[in-house]
């Protein structure tokens, strides 16, 4: 049976791991390369890189990390960040990286998914979601609005239409990240998940929540995702991989055990 | 040294950075004399059945591949060139090699997962082998080890060319041949420990054969 993915996150700045702190910025905590090969020596059944260094002159030092990743652990990864074209997804597959994430990108482009899917085959191109809870209107049925910027710009697009519409578009996946959620560590927002989820045929990532095992489990449970995005959790030694997973394996869902 | 087939079907590199890292000499080749002196040949697959059928006939590298098969060369094909070393493809309408009789088929999107739910396609993730014969290649794999797939066909040889199989919806060939002619549908590349311990399998049996001749 097709097992359920966890997936740590890691955001890289000037080449170097970084968690953003509210009113403090970005404070360093690692080597990504080293932490990578950890998680993947523990156990994760796939990793994601944002890049958010803000200036496009530091690129290079990014694709350098995204090579010396590939040379070093063998499990698919994605990045994802300051990618607007054909040319910049063209760039980290080369590097070595398997899939491309896009966000806002492709809200304000939809055309770069098709463009990215004909140039590399759907399974490469992961579609981003921001979505923040709203009330119901005509513009937005489904309650649910695609937001970017980190919620600060909100975009007027249902994000069930806007699910499908990358579908049909020829994503081969969906990371789904709630900005209501995101932060709190009360959990993956459910409702949101097990609707996106049940009405596409590609796999969903739920993200955005995670603050124990539980949520893992609840998120490709009861959320009908295929995998589960963690970040903090991991990285703060909450948890380790193998600790969620062997709770996941408990509550009998199925994960990866051996590696 | 093994081959690496260039096909000009798309990134190999992931291929050999595997290789690289488990110290195994190899090339990115299209050369026949090249292939023909090394010690096996992996076959990765990237893309589309007809367009790598398209420049594989273009290239001539269809005839070497049955030569070299024809004449004991180890090969391993992985993910499309699993698909590839059949008879035929649905997806482009595609007469694929025919080293192995069988034909692939598409994921049904009718099929169900264990929670009932309609299968996503493309079928992609961790997913467990079931062998149905003896195979060198998952000598020392542990039974419950996973391996990374990715894939909308899967490949339906004739029976007693099944050496293992995978439950996505209903159960499918994951691993095929015969010994020297293997094929496995997922990618042992991005497969961690285990996928790695494969291909060391693999090139094991390449070093027995080169050295019994």
């Amino acid at each position: 049976m097709l097992n359920k993915r966890i997936i740590p996150c890691l955001d890289v700045r000037d080449g170097r791991l970084t968690k953003g702190i509210k009113f403090k910025g970005n404070i360093d905590i690692g080597d990504p390369v080293e932490t990578a090969q950890r998680y993947y020596e523990q156990g994760a059944d796939e990793i994601v890189f944002y890049d958010i260094t803000a200036s496009h002159e530091k690129r290079s030092i990014f694709l350098d990390v995204v090579e010396r990743v590939a040379s070093k652990i063998f499990i698919p990864f994605s990045v994802g960040g300051g990618i607007a074209s054909v040319d910049d997804m063209r760039q980290v597959l080369w590097a070595g990286a398997e899939k491309i994430s896009i966000n806002s990108a492709a809200v304000k482009e939809p055309g770069l998914i098709e463009q990215g899917a004909a140039a590399f085959g759907s399974q490469c191109i992961v579609v981003g979601m921001d979505v923040l809870r709203v009330a119901p209107s005509e513009t937005i049925p489904s309650g649910y609005e695609i937001v970017i910027h980190g919620g600060r710009k909100h975009m007027g697009i249902d994000a069930l239409w806007w699910a499908r519409e990358v579908q049909r578009r020829g994503a081969g996946e969906i990371c789904l990240n709630s900005i209501d959620a995101d932060g709190t560590k009360d959990g993956y927002e459910l409702t949101l998940t097990r609707l996106i989820a049940d009405n596409v045929r590609i796999p969903v990532i739920a993200s955005g929540g995670a603050g124990t095992p539980r949520h893992m489990a609840e998120a490709v449970t009861t959320g009908h995702a295929s995998a589960a995005l963690i970040a903090s959790i991991v990285h703060y030694g909450q948890y380790t991989i193998p600790e969620i997973k062997q709770i996941m394996h408990d509550q009998g869902v199925p994960v990866r055990m051996i590696w | 040294m093994l081959s690496i087939l260039d096909y000009r079907a798309g990134n190999l590199t992931s291929v050999r950075r595997a290789l690289d890292y488990l110290g195994i000499p190899c090339t990115i080749t299209a050369d026949p004399q090249e292939i023909e002196s090394g010690s096996g040949i992996i076959f990765p697959g990237v893309g589309a059945a007809g367009t790598a059928m398209h420049h594989l006939q273009a290239s001539g590298l269809d005839r070497v591949l049955h030569e070299q098969t024809q004449k004991g060369k180890p090969l391993l094909g992985i993910c499309l060139g699993c698909q590839i070393v059949l008879d035929y493809s649905p997806e482009n309408d595609t007469r694929t090699l025919g080293l192995v009789p069988g034909r692939c088929e598409r994921f049904d999107d009718q099929w169900t997962d264990g929670q009932g739910l309609p299968i996503n396609i493309p079928h992609m993730g961790w997913n467990n082998i079931r062998l149905q014969a003896p195979c060198r290649l998952f000598t020392d794999i542990a039974d419950e080890a996973a391996f990374y797939f990715v894939h909308s066909y899967y490949p339906a040889p004739e029976a007693e060319y099944v050496l293992g199989t995978t439950e996505y919806g209903q159960s499918f060939c994951s691993v095929l041949g015969r010994p020297g002619l293997w094929a496995v549908q997922f990618h042992p590349e991005k497969s961690g420990r285990p996928g790695l311990k494969l291909l060391s399998n693999f090139y094991q049996y390449c070093l027995e054969v080169a050295g019994a001749q």
